[in-house]
């Protein structure tokens, strides 16, 4: 089981995603953005930050780099893929999730511990199984572009799919999310993008250890693969 | 008088200096050296008026590693490791256009320890604004706090910690104090000092336009017809995402041996850095205004020597690792250009295109500057100023509350929240959370260090001396709080004009109480700045000197946080605390503040830094306070809140050592721990016994000013910064 965790210039979280990969047991590596050979790796982590200065759009500018091109091409086999705050907006900008991540509501970027609830919709196959058997998750958010958008019809289908991955749990939505919503999934289940930051809370001492759930709920995923 | 005389006056240097250039010249200096000595010379860089008094502070000390004259100090922390740290003003920028003045002044403060080899590690901020009551203020606050996160989370750095107080002295000079914390391998890291004759000179980083010309417009202004002054604004526009790529470029080229030194561009650009590398170094340096890599394409000589872009970085490279150099450059998509050469000339010339512009001796111009004696004179009286806004006769209810949510006590989560905390994955505790941050360093094997970052203007006003030394204290105290020894300080020393004699005066003691104080306490001050001329029009600043500290302490997971942790656990009050409400938060909310503060027992002080730092480390508390602005009362105010515990105080003890109950209640003073945990070792260190944790309430006991209060109620007073701050009216 190997981790590749992307690496733009203007990325923030690559070396603590990269750490929290490692205490899954498992190798990582850091790929760069001009990368195009995934082949050595069964689970790929979209980081954090803010890729390419994010002057354009949030992950506006990323999405046409040559490692984002391979990871839609993993995510097309299957690879398990997991984007993170600036790795969610470039994973919706790419078209590999649906929806879209608005200026907060409060138009000011927000740090937080947050409680997350796992999806309350049917969880079949999708790579957070694990982490769904804890009631919630201790996470901090860090984001000023993180209001979940999709018009009506795409949030009624994506509850009906089941492809909620995550809310806040009430009255803790941060950002103004439609419908609480902190991270969603494809619909095959293999590509997953949260706004809050679950590899900033893999170490008691820094606060929280919960955020290793998603992590080694991926890791099992790549290691299926 | 001639047309250059008139010029040098505009650029702030004196006749007699102008004389001293021409003498040290052998000459008249042209445009291009007139500009570069009028910066060089200037109080920001050469420290003309208080460089004699900073010879007062002590330096020295066994974990230092690099001290005062390098681009940041760095203190020695084990196992190979030294961590790095600065503070720096940006009040002038940050006052005329608050985002880019204060995402500079963090770009720019970042910088100055990653010169070093370090990566920096954590941020914090002093700032200070007028009342909140103004909507400048309001203004100022905004743009200030949206600055620093837009720089700070940006380019990935945590912003740990800091603080903000509100005065009506700053309404027009708000002040903007960054400290970077870095740490490094102090075997790769690197001095400022050029060396190596033949050596290239490159210049990295982004392309220089006419951003922060400051005072040098003058002399465009002489060539250019009116109504151009427009095209040179002088405030600088920040770029994280350039600086993020710079960043990570001068660390893999220090990690890779790449260079000989390296240095930031701050102010007056190539100018100082040139200057100072090579004055550091006892060498000269050649360079090449044409090879520069500029915005604009007609830009003169002067203006590419004195321009402040941001994001920028000299370096000396061996000539054969040039191409090494230019390779790792561009791998960061950061721009390079070899600029210039070390010579043995010992003479800082300036050429375009090979045709020489400019030539001065490196010595005259940064060591040339004449450096003054101040002409101090005491103030007895009160100069700035009093506002009745708390009712007479208020209860001591109504006055707790009204502490609470006076905006420079009442939590500043409203500000922090809009900063990234936690990137790195070192942040043990957060700010609000203890007293100090706290940050892990696992590589080092060293447990952690503890950072924290004081000064309360108003009490330094009421006594230059012993406010100066309560800063020194209340730092100490916050890093005692969470088990951590300091090891070092840095400072910031934001005054208005010198050449005034109560600021002179302010300046003069401040310095010889931040120099008594770090002695009596061991702690060696390792860098600094120096921010004068801070007046509006109604006089100086409050004199607001900053001092960061850092320590270190062997287990983070025993920090104490400031939170009651548990019920029925004993409340004791540790070491010299005497309350009194001279210069206090409640003297300004009455309209009484005057001059004077009782003179603080620095070696008792110590003692219980000392006691209060063992029982943390022991893990014998289970939570640990400083008093300080708002007294006892705001101080067990922030337990009960943050805990969500209550307490039954009697502050009885206090009253037998002389103090009425409202001194008791809310008097302000240096020394004092608010602790909670079992009663025995409270007892055992010495503790004066209070009171006792639980409850949903607030029960003080303190004569006929006795009373209980709900946590809610305290709650709501306390978190109210935000909705200060976002009020749209006028």
């Amino acid at each position: 089981m190997r981790w590749g965790v992307l690496q733009f210039p203007g990325s923030c979280d690559e070396r603590d995603a990269f750490h929290a990969c490692e205490r899954t047991g498992a190798e990582a590596r850091l790929v760069w953005h001009e990368e195009r050979d995934l082949s050595d790796l069964d689970a790929v982590v979209v980081p954090g930050g803010f890729s390419y200065g994010d002057y354009l759009r949030a992950g506006a500018i990323a999405r046409f780099s040559p490692a984002m091109e391979a990871v839609a091409e993993f995510a097309t086999a299957s690879g398990p893929v997991l984007g993170i705050c600036n790795g969610f907006q470039v994973l919706c900008e790419a078209g590999l999730l649906p929806g879209a991540l608005l200026l907060n509501e409060s138009l000011r970027f927000t740090c937080r511990q947050l409680d997350l609830i796992p999806a309350d919709g049917p969880i079949r196959q999708g790579i957070l199984d694990e982490s769904a058997r804890r009631p919630t998750l201790s996470i901090p958010a860090k984001h000023g572009e993180g209001r979940y958008y999709a018009p009506d019809e795409v949030l009624d289908g994506l509850e009906a799919r089941g492809q909620v991955a995550y809310r806040y749990a009430p009255g803790q939505n941060p950002n103004g999310s439609a419908r609480d919503i902190a991270g969603v999934r494809n619909e095959a289940g293999n590509v997953v993008g949260l706004m809050p930051h679950p590899e900033h809370a893999v170490d008691p001492l820094t606060g929280s250890t919960d955020g290793l759930k998603v992590f080694e709920a991926v890791a099992t995923a790549g290691a299926r693969a | 008088m001639t047309v250059e005389t008139a010029k040098h006056r505009e650029l702030g240097l004196t006749d007699a200096e102008y004389e001293l250039i021409v003498e040290q010249l052998g000459r008249e200096p042209n445009d291009v050296e007139l500009a570069m000595f009028s910066l060089l010379w200037s109080e920001h860089c050469a420290y003309k008026h208080s460089r004699k008094l900073l010879r007062r502070l002590p330096t020295e000390g066994e974990r230092v590693v690099m001290g005062p004259g390098e681009n940041a100090g760095a203190v020695d922390v084990g196992n190979g490791y030294a961590v790095a740290f600065k503070v720096e003003s940006h009040n002038h920028p940050s006052a005329v256009e608050p985002f880019q003045g204060a995402a500079t002044g963090v770009g720019g403060i970042l910088r100055d320890v990653f010169a070093l080899g370090a990566r920096p590690i954590a941020i914090l901020d002093s700032l200070r604004f007028g009342e909140l009551d103004s909507v400048r203020s309001r203004h100022l606050l905004d743009g200030a706090v949206r600055g620093i996160g837009h720089y700070g989370n940006s380019i990935g750095v945590p912003t740990v910690g800091g603080e903000i107080y509100f005065e009506a002295p700053y309404e027009h000079n708000c002040l903007v104090n960054a400290m970077c914390v870095g740490l490094a391998k102090t075997g790769k890291m690197v001095r400022a000092a050029a060396a190596g004759v033949g050596n290239a000179v490159v210049l990295m980083g982004a392309s220089t336009g006419r951003d922060g010309i400051g005072g040098a417009s003058v002399l465009a202004s002489a060539e250019l017809g009116d109504g151009d002054d427009a095209k040179r604004p002088t405030v600088q526009i920040g770029d994280p995402f350039e600086e993020s790529k710079l960043l990570e470029c001068c660390l893999e080229l220090l990690g890779k041996g790449l260079l000989v030194s390296l240095q930031d561009l701050g102010a007056a650009g190539l100018t100082s850095s040139a200057g100072e590398m090579a004055s550091a170094g006892g060498v000269g340096i050649d360079l090449d205004v044409a090879r520069v890599s500029l915005r604009e394409a007609d830009m003169e000589p002067f203006e590419i020597m004195v321009s402040e872009s941001q994001e920028r970085m000299l370096a000396v490279v061996e000539p054969a690792r040039v191409s090494e150099v230019l390779a790792v450059c561009e791998k960061w998509q950061t721009g390079a250009a070899e600029i210039g050469t070390v010579t043995d000339s010992s003479l800082i010339r300036v050429l375009r295109d090979g045709e020489l512009v400019g030539e001065m001796p490196v010595e005259a111009l940064v060591d040339g500057c004449p450096l003054y004696d101040l002409e101090p004179a005491a103030s007895e009286v009160w100069i700035y100023g009093n506002r009745r806004t708390l009712e007479e006769g208020a209860s001591a209810e109504d006055t707790l509350l009204a502490l609470l949510a006076s905006p420079s006590i009442a939590s500043k989560r409203w500000a922090f929240e809009q900063y990234d905390c936690v990137v790195g994955s070192r942040t043990v505790r957060r700010p609000e959370a203890a007293d100090a941050a706290v940050l892990q360093i696992p590589e080092a094997q060293i447990g952690a260090i503890a950072v924290s970052i004081d000064g309360n203007g108003r009490r330094v006003a009421c006594d230059p001396y012993a406010g100066t030394v309560e800063a020194v204290l209340e730092c100490a105290q916050n890093l005692a709080c969470v088990g951590a020894e300091p090891l070092g300080l840095t400072n910031c020393l934001n005054f208005g004009n010198p050449e005034k004699p109560v600021p002179a005066w302010q300046l003069d003691q401040a310095v010889s109480g931040l120099a008594d104080a770090c002695e009596q306490l061991g702690v060696p001050v390792v860098g600094g700045n120096v921010s004068l001329y801070n007046e509006g029009p109604e006089g100086p600043i409050y004199p607001t000197p900053v001092v960061g500290m850092v320590g270190e302490l062997p287990d983070p997971a025993k920090a104490c946080g400031s939170a009651f942790v548990n019920e029925g656990e004993t409340i004791g009050l540790l070491g010299p605390f005497e309350p009194s409400l001279a210069g206090s938060e409640l003297a300004k909310l009455r309209g009484e503040l005057d001059m004077g503060l009782p003179q603080p027992d620095v070696a008792a002080a110590a003692t219980a830094c000392a006691a209060a730092r063992d029982a943390v480390r022991a893990g014998k508390l289970s939570s640990a306070h400083d008093v300080s602005d708002g007294g006892l009362a705001c101080a067990l105010a922030e337990c009960a809140i943050a805990g969500s515990i209550g307490c039954r105080v009697d502050l009885q003890p206090l009253r037998e050592r002389g103090c009425s109950p409202e001194e008791a209640l809310f008097g302000e003073g240096p020394g004092g721990f608010l602790l909670s945990g079992a009663r025995d070792e409270l007892e055992a260190i010495g503790a004066t016994l209070i009171g006792e944790t639980g409850g949903d309430a607030i029960e003080l006991a303190a004569g006929d000013r006795s009373f209980t209060v709900g946590i809610d109620s305290v709650e709501g007073a306390w978190l109210s910064l935000g909705s200060q701050a976002e009020h749209d009216g006028a």
